[in-house]
């Protein structure tokens, strides 16, 4: 694995993109085949699951270190990262180990933990820990935690990887899609095999849009753009191929077994049917709010009663394939008047819906659509080039997204937390609070939206009013307002305060406002009773 | 878990939770630690000078005391600084003070304001530097004894940096001795730190945690000559960021002049000057604004951090930068500082030298100063048997300071 550590190494001290395309590229071409695979999987963040308990690492490592617990914990409060806080706590080797163990051994070793007992594992574990040291230790006691990231994009990974093929981006981005498990593939069957044939259950790679930058005025002649509701669901491709069903999220997830009501799809859409759309709770005639969607993505057990409260349709926007023949670069009008053809003419009964195209008279109405998008369960308009061919990954020009304005709130700076990674040992990760009848109430985290330079400051001001400190949180004097914005809003029993925030995040600092102009709890169950209302 | 309440110098109150929820209550003044059962409360027989309500989350009360009820110690914290009540001075104070003792010429340590300064003969002229010609300053050597009203002091080396040094105080037959900042590595330019036995132990734990164990100084001294190596090699610059006092003549002293020419940002060549009239010489020619941009091409260039996003920085492009801190260490602080390199090259101690001075000194009384002191101070107890406490300074604890 010695020539996987540098390609580490060589990927995470560098911020140049083509460094780490040339380093992916020059690990490929000299790494042994049946290290590849596993190579390519870490890289994509497609690691294997932690197969074990932190809690136990965290003994092991004291009994090898002689650290007690208590300062393991202090110090994983100061390096922000377990692995890295057992790497360097471990005692340094005599001498230099030299031991290389092939990458597809550590993955082995990785999986086989998974089924072992307390003491086998530790065997295993320690018996890696005498053997490696450094880079290749760090990275070994990141994968036993299961959070092993490398600093590459997926399109990085897959650029380096079409150049090593001589093959397209596309084609191995396509190839690349769903979650392979490089224990099951080599080279041949991920690279070679027939896509219909062998890999009948692949997705296409999901097209994804920009967010709209510009006046949408500039985008020119409103005829030449279909315009759809932007829906808060989970973006899914639904495939009929040799008579099997398959539903993938566009996390490439499979979620088949999940979403049952698309079952009778297999029967009902003729073989070599790709169709992508959203996939959303749809009740009485109207999508139903994100959080059913979550509370229903979380079941394990899908019973007759989550069915009846949570319905999954999928509101369908694009045809991918039909009749078993990639239709990707067909213009979208094309696309959907065929995929319009087909809801139409198959029993699709009420599981697939035909995304609503909008005509709007000018820019300026569907302006005030997209505002008021909430009103209409929509969380803003997607806006798409009538002829555009389907594309691979989030390109610019043909498809953009023009999302409503998120809801925001001014919450007043509470208790703070180190962050992790890049932000340990500075406090980044905060917690906000709203006047309830004279007293704060936390309502919500948020962890990003500052620029370095604020962080600094906040941080060295929280280390100055510091209250008190509860393990790894600190209290601090609520003196600071903070305007944060978030996509969505619901009423909680979870919570404290009441609420709970969807996608919350710090918009700016609001050095103007004291601590008293802040928000109150009443502002926020306004804007669930707000949003309510539209709903009734 | 464990909370603690900060709620002025020399009075802290924390709270251990137990397995039924609130179980013991301490509260420590200054040094002192007291444990608190069924809200009845003795220490040494003080008086009570204020109640406040701990947290609203736990609901307790907490008592404070005045501190002067309490025993005395030689040394102690007020608000000017670490104070030695029978000699009537300070040593490293942070607001203006008649007799102050310095162990060193960083920023943090050796203020401007004193009335008089006492300090190794070597940071004479980094006294100078800073603080101006005008202070009444008294030099002294390695070992040299003298006495403040009974009260037996000498400076030794600490080994951190030229002139630095821990001092030494007997008062009523008990040995204090407090270490400034230190390291028991040896750096090749500074005096080598040297043991002194005590009762008293006073330590900084800048680096007081286990993750901190550093490489030995000569393989990051051959990793930075390599590194300088490949980048000479194309024809790119090599930038090392380290303090302008201590760590640069650190680096300057190991940098293999055989590989190209060194240069230096202007912070470090007055550093370096000054240096020289104590009778230090080091490599290195000022930067300056004549100085030809092919004259540097390939060449080592020693600056200080806050160096970093300069426009001065951008005239040495094309090159690649690397700090040189303890803090270098871990992942997260490397990558946070947006350097290409990060070498572990560090003036203080890390873990292992923090445990073995403890242990050598054979001090019955440990005090913990700037850094991790809550943790090593609960170390320090819990491994060795000794009493350990903390002494809330206001030195800086990020190692490298901004010039």
């Amino acid at each position: 694995m010695i020539d996987f550590v540098h390609l580490f190494e060589a990927i995470d001290g560098s911020t140049k993109t083509s460094v780490k395309v040339a380093a992916m590229l020059a690990y490929l071409q000299t790494a042994a085949d049946s290290d590849k695979l596993f190579a390519m999987a870490v890289l994509m963040g497609n690691k294997p699951k932690r197969p074990i308990r932190t809690a136990d690492l965290r003994i092991w490592a004291s009994e090898e270190s002689r650290v007690p617990l208590w300062l393991i914990e202090e110090s994983y409060y100061v390096v922000g990262d377990l692995a890295e806080t057992i790497s360097l706590i471990l005692p340094p080797k005599a001498r230099s180990v030299t031991t290389d163990i092939s990458l597809r051994d550590l993955f082995d070793a990785i999986v086989a933990l998974r089924n072992m007992a307390p003491e086998e594992q530790r065997k295993l574990v320690t018996g890696y820990w005498s053997k490696l040291e450094g880079t290749a230790l760090f990275l070994f006691n990141k994968l036993l935690t299961g959070n092993l990231r490398v600093g590459v994009s997926r399109k990085l990974v897959v650029k380096a990887v079409a150049q090593y093929l001589g093959r397209t981006e596309p084609e191995v981005e396509h190839r690349l899609m769903g979650k392979w498990s490089p224990f099951d593939e080599d080279m041949d069957s991920l690279f070679q095999d027939d896509l219909q044939e062998g890999k009948h259950f692949l997705p296409y790679p999901f097209y994804l849009a920009y967010a709209l930058d510009k006046d949408p005025g500039e985008l020119g002649d409103m005829k030449d753009w279909i315009i759809e509701p932007k829906l808060d669901g989970i973006r899914g491709q639904v495939i009929v191929r040799k008579g099997e069903l398959f539903v993938w999220s566009r996390g490439e997830d499979l979620m088949t077994d999940k979403f049952v009501e698309f079952e009778p799809l297999r029967s009902v859409l003729p073989d070599g049917t790709v169709i992508d759309g959203e996939v959303i709770p749809w009740k009485e005639g109207k999508p139903m709010d994100f959080s059913v969607m979550q509370t229903r993505i979380g079941r394990k057990n899908i019973s007759k009663n989550v069915l009846a409260a949570a319905p999954l349709v999928m509101v369908c926007y694009d045809l991918l394939e039909w009749e078993g023949r990639d239709i990707r670069e067909w213009p979208l009008h094309k696309r959907r008047s065929q995929l319009q053809e087909i809801l139409a003419i198959f029993p699709v009964g009420n599981i697939l819906k035909l995304s609503s195209a909008m005509s709007f008279d000018s820019w300026d109405l569907a302006e005030n659509y997209r505002q008021d998008a909430r009103k209409h369960y929509a969380e803003g308009l997607m806006i798409k080039h009538r002829d555009s061919p389907y594309e691979v990954g989030r390109k610019r020009g043909n498809w953009w997204k023009w999302k409503t304005d998120p809801m925001t709130i001014d919450g007043v700076l509470v208790y703070a937390q180190s962050g992790h990674g890049r932000r340990a040992n500075l406090f980044t990760d905060y917690t906000f609070a709203v006047w309830d009848q004279g007293e704060l109430v936390p309502f919500t985290k948020a962890y990003s939206g500052l620029t370095d330079k604020e962080l600094f400051t906040i941080d060295n001001w929280i280390k100055r009013h510091t209250i008190a400190k509860f393990g790894p949180v600190r209290s601090v004097t609520p003196e600071l307002v903070f305007e944060l914005a978030f996509e969505g809003i619901n009423a909680s029993s979870r919570h404290k305060s009441g609420v709970a925030l969807r996608f919350p995040r710090i918009v700016r600092w609001r050095q103007d406002k004291p601590a008293s102009e802040a928000n109150s709890k009443e502002d926020l169950l306004n804007l669930i009773a707000s949003k309510h209302e539209s709903i009734r | 878990m464990i909370f603690e309440l900060f709620i002025g110098i020399g009075y802290f109150v924390f709270v251990k939770e137990n397995s039924k929820g609130l179980g013991m209550i301490w509260i420590r003044v200054a040094n002192h630690a007291v444990h608190i059962k069924n809200d009845s409360i003795l220490v040494h027989g003080a008086k009570i000078i204020k109640t406040i309500l701990l947290s609203e989350l736990f609901a307790v009360k907490a008592n404070i005391y005045d501190e002067s009820e309490l025993p005395m110690n030689l040394l102690s914290v007020n608000e000017c600084g670490l104070y030695c009540k029978q000699g009537d001075f300070y040593i490293d104070p942070w607001k203006p003070v008649k007799t102050a003792l310095i162990t060193h010429g960083h920023s943090d340590h050796m203020r401007a304001g004193m009335s008089s300064y006492i300090c190794h003969h070597h940071t004479l002229p980094i006294l100078k530097l800073r603080l101006g010609p005008d202070n009444l300053v008294q030099g002294v050597s390695y070992g040299e004894e003298f006495e403040i009203n009974g009260v037996k002091i000498s400076f030794h080396p600490a080994g951190h940096i030229i002139g630095s040094a821990q001092i030494r105080m007997v008062y009523e037959g008990e040995v204090w001795l407090f270490t400034g900042d230190y390291k028991l590595s040896v750096d090749g330019v500074s005096q080598p730190y040297e043991l002194v036995k005590c009762d008293h132990f006073i330590t900084e734990s800048t680096f007081g945690l286990p993750v901190y164990n550093f490489p030995t100084n000569q393989s990051i001294y051959e990793s930075i000559n390599a590194w300088w190596q490949e980048n000479a090699k194309e024809g790119v610059n090599t930038v090392l960021l380290g303090y302008a006092l201590g760590k640069a003549q650190n680096i300057l002293a190991h940098a293999d002049k055989s590989i190209g020419d060194v240069f230096l940002h202007g912070a470090v060549d007055n550093v370096n000057q000054a240096l020289t009239e104590v009778g230090y010489t080091f490599a290195g020619t000022r930067i300056t604004a004549d100085t030809r941009r092919d004259a540097i091409r390939g060449a080592l260039i020693v600056a200080p951090p806050s160096a970093m996003d300069t426009p001065w920085l951008r005239t040495l492009k094309p090159y690649r930068i690397a700090m040189c801190s303890g803090w270098m260490q871990l992942r997260g602080a490397r990558r946070r500082r947006g350097v290409d390199r990060g070498f572990v090259l560090s003036d203080h101690c890390d873990w292992a030298q923090l445990n073995q001075a403890v242990r050598d000194t054979e001090a019955k009384q440990v005090y913990v100063t700037h850094g991790y002191e809550h943790n090593f101070s609960k170390w320090v107890q819990d491994e060795y048997h000794i009493g350990a406490s903390i002494f809330k300074t206001l030195y800086n604890d990020a190692e490298e300071e901004n010039v």
